[in-house]
């Protein structure tokens, strides 16, 4: 009898992830022994003290914990708490706006870039310099000269996330087969419509991966910036709880990004797939 | 003196000397309160405004301590209350304090780091104090020391938590463009600790701390100089014997349960934190190295002032009352409870307790019992703050002359009395400088460049 390569694949998958939460939970197990405390002195110590306990949660804690959260998501206590559902919603939106500029700029530049020689090689260097600038690197200057904190977090995402989509849609743009821009050119296919019926279409599959490539980094971006400038979002809650010292929540929180980050990528893909032709 | 004392006790003191604290007339009486409190806060806020306007009218007619002594022990405290009443009208003073104008911007933001420092400008958010002044405050947590710093220059906030040394900092110009800042009231007075790792606790000469790393929170904060006051004291150069890192907070308890850091000088709530979870004990509380030191403070721009001053006054009203709540020993259980949950500093009630009580875990084992742990007196002395500045100078910090007093006397306002008082054609008070002793040394606020000369430690400059 075999079964499909899925079915076992996910097999595989779920041991491994059983094999994980066991070992998991034997490693942070509470050794149980408590020291010799008078109890009025225990009783003013935390659990790792006196029983003990790993710093590190185990998988039930989290378990209970995310259970927890997962149960009121949108609750907003103040400034200072809100429910993981409002804190993973202020995040998308901040990724949201400034991934949105960063595709109104990206795209249009890349196609020139891409059609231009001259200012592809150009305008190279300032890529090539700006592109590998980390988001910490950005934001004390963004503070510093945009006097808004918001504002800021939303420039970082935005100057993160548009080199890959400007170097990928100038590579894709590029790389059109000469063919087919010859063709156009017999056909006498003015120089717009050439762009948006042969070129767009023939590059979109790598524009696409670049922007999806940006969202993953975008998403990267966030975190870091929200723990820097604090308020609200996702990253603001990791640094909160950090500041609590409670792992449980920091472990929470990084399982949330995750998935968050997993179905933003999903999304992208989907979209690759339905621009992507056989050639 | 604390703002909060009967202004017609013959025996106040205006001025400065006496014990430690500046609070008594002597040592020995300074011992024997040790266990009371010191701001005890009159039965109602009227009472208490009573108080600071009527210590103010007493000041600005009695400068002389003696005089003012000899004038109440002659005609006793009501008579002489009535004579001032007489040609000054304190109940319409008093009026006129409590309730000032109108507050120009209702709606204001308050930023605030996560440590017990920042407990009056907490708790007057859920306890109802900014409320109570009209005014509808959202207190916002910061990050860290640099973002605060930023929000405030950039006015996301009205005003903020910042370290005492801060607004010095930033109207020098010292790590940030220089803009005039102001502080109406000093946050709390001692509530720091050194931490050091389990590993260090036969080490507690500080003799032999060669080569470890220790870590503060912020270069401009009471907690490197008081740091760096304490080694150097011990004969150990804080810049080349050991090495001092800024850590935030959250991360010195991780440090140091990494062992990556040797200890720290950190607010209470983190020492305690370290305390709780096992990985470090007490060594000293900063209240040792001076007694009555100020910590963290509560900031404006004075832009903030000049464009809103009904708002601010109605502000610094709010942390007064604040704080003069938070002075009393019955408060502070429900003040713990008010302000550890997750929208304010988010820790365990436990820490918080032991950190405002005063009954601690020493980590060694023991409990201790020390109800001025941490305190609450807002009071701005401007002799507080050219103390930071001889250290600032001390440590290279700042180089080239300074005009101790004029810096002082710019950013360290009395503002809910200077402010509030000259509006009321008031003369506000005669002083804001008092000597005290760091370590057994004293200070006097006069002389600021000769007391940094004494120094066999420092940065040569």
């Amino acid at each position: 009898m075999t079964f499909s390569l899925r079915f076992r694949a996910a097999v595989v998958s779920i041991a491994l992830l059983a094999a994980f939460l066991g070992i998991w939970h034997l490693a942070t197990r509470s050794t149980g022994t408590t020291t010799t405390m008078s109890p009025e002195y225990a009783k003013l110590m935390g659990l790792t003290a006196t029983q003990g306990k790993s710093a590190m949660p185990g998988p039930l804690d989290v378990g209970a914990k995310l259970w927890e959260h997962l149960r009121q998501p949108f609750y907003d206590k103040g400034p200072n708490d809100k429910g993981l559902g409002i804190q993973l919603g202020y995040s998308i939106g901040r990724v949201g706006l400034g991934y949105l500029l960063a595709v109104i700029v990206a795209i249009p530049l890349g196609f020139l870039i891409g059609m231009s020689p001259l200012i592809s090689k150009a305008l190279d260097p300032f890529i090539q310099v700006l592109k590998p600038i980390s988001p910490l690197a950005w934001m004390p200057l963004a503070l510093y000269t945009i006097k808004d904190s918001s504002i800021s977090a939303i420039f970082v995402i935005f100057i993160c996330s548009v080199w890959p989509m400007l170097l990928n849609t100038a590579f894709g743009v590029a790389a059109v087969r000469k063919e087919w821009i010859n063709v156009a050119r017999t056909l006498e296919v003015g120089t717009i419509r050439r762009a948006f019926t042969v070129i767009l279409p023939a590059a979109a599959p790598t524009i696409l991966t670049g922007m999806r490539i940006s969202i993953g980094i975008a998403w990267l971006v966030i975190v870091a910036a929200e723990m820097l400038v604090g308020g609200t979002g996702i990253g603001y809650f990791v640094w909160n709880e950090w500041n609590n010292l409670s792992i449980t929540n920091v472990i929470i929180a990084i399982l949330l990004i995750g998935v968050v980050g997993m179905l933003l990528d999903q999304i992208l893909a989907r979209f690759t797939r339905m621009v992507t032709f056989p050639e | 003196m604390s703002t909060f004392d009967n202004p017609f006790d013959p025996n106040r003191r205006l001025r400065a000397g006496g014990c430690s604290c500046g609070q008594h007339v002597s040592e020995a009486e300074h011992e024997q309160a040790a266990l009371a409190l010191r701001c005890e806060p009159a039965a109602s806020e009227e009472k208490r405004y009573e108080g600071v306007v009527a210590s103010a009218v007493m000041r600005a007619m009695f400068p002389k301590d003696v005089a003012r002594r000899a004038f109440l022990k002659s005609v006793g405290a009501s008579t002489a209350l009535a004579a001032i009443s007489q040609f000054f009208p304190l109940q319409t003073a008093t009026e006129l304090f409590a309730q000032g104008g109108a507050p120009e911007k209702k709606d204001l933001k308050v930023g605030f780091i996560p440590i017990t420092c920042a407990t009056p400008i907490i708790m007057a958010h859920p306890l109802g104090f900014y409320s109570k002044h009209g005014l509808n405050v959202e207190v916002v947590k910061t990050a860290g020391w640099a973002v605060i710093r930023d929000k405030t220059i950039n006015k996301e906030y009205d005003a903020a938590h910042m370290l005492a040394p801060m607004p010095l900092a930033i109207s020098l110009g010292l790590g940030a463009n220089p803009i005039p800042f102001t502080v109406p009231a000093i946050e709390n007075i001692n509530g720091q600790g050194i931490t050091l790792a389990m590993k260090h606790k036969d080490k507690r000469d500080p003799k032999d701390w060669k080569g470890m790393k220790l870590a503060i929170p912020f270069d401009y904060s009471m907690h490197n100089y008081l740091l760096r006051y304490y080694l150097a004291e011990h004969g150990i150069d804080p810049d080349t014997d050991v090495q001092l890192r800024s850590v935030p907070p959250p991360e010195m308890v991780a440090n140091l349960r990494a062992d990556n850091i040797d200890g720290f000088l950190a607010p209470d709530n983190i020492c305690q934190r370290a305390i709780y979870d096992g990985v470090g004990f007490m060594h000293i509380l900063s209240k040792e190295i001076w007694d009555g030191h100020p910590c963290c403070s509560f900031a404006a721009s004075r832009e903030f002032i000049t464009s809103s001053p009904n708002s601010f006054a109605a502000l610094t009203r709010a942390i007064v009352d604040a704080t003069a709540y938070a002075s009393k020993a019955e408060n502070r259980k429900q003040i713990a409870e008010a302000i550890a949950p997750a929208n304010y500093i988010n820790a365990p009630v436990t820490v918080l307790e032991q950190v405002l009580t005063g009954t601690y875990a020493d980590g060694l084992g023991g409990v201790k019992t020390d109800a001025k742990r941490v305190d609450f007196d807002p009071f701005p002395w401007q002799s507080f703050a050219v103390w930071m500045l001889t250290q600032m100078k001390r440590w290279g910090q700042i180089k080239g002359d300074v005009d101790y007093k004029a810096v002082a006397e710019q950013v360290y306002l009395a503002t809910d009395t200077k402010k509030v008082m000259a509006e009321m054609g008031l003369t506000p008070p005669a002083t804001a400088y008092k000597s005290f002793s760091v370590m057994g040394k004293t200070f006097d606020p006069a002389k600021p460049e000769d007391y940094l000369a004494s120094f066999k430690i420092r940065k040569a400059s």
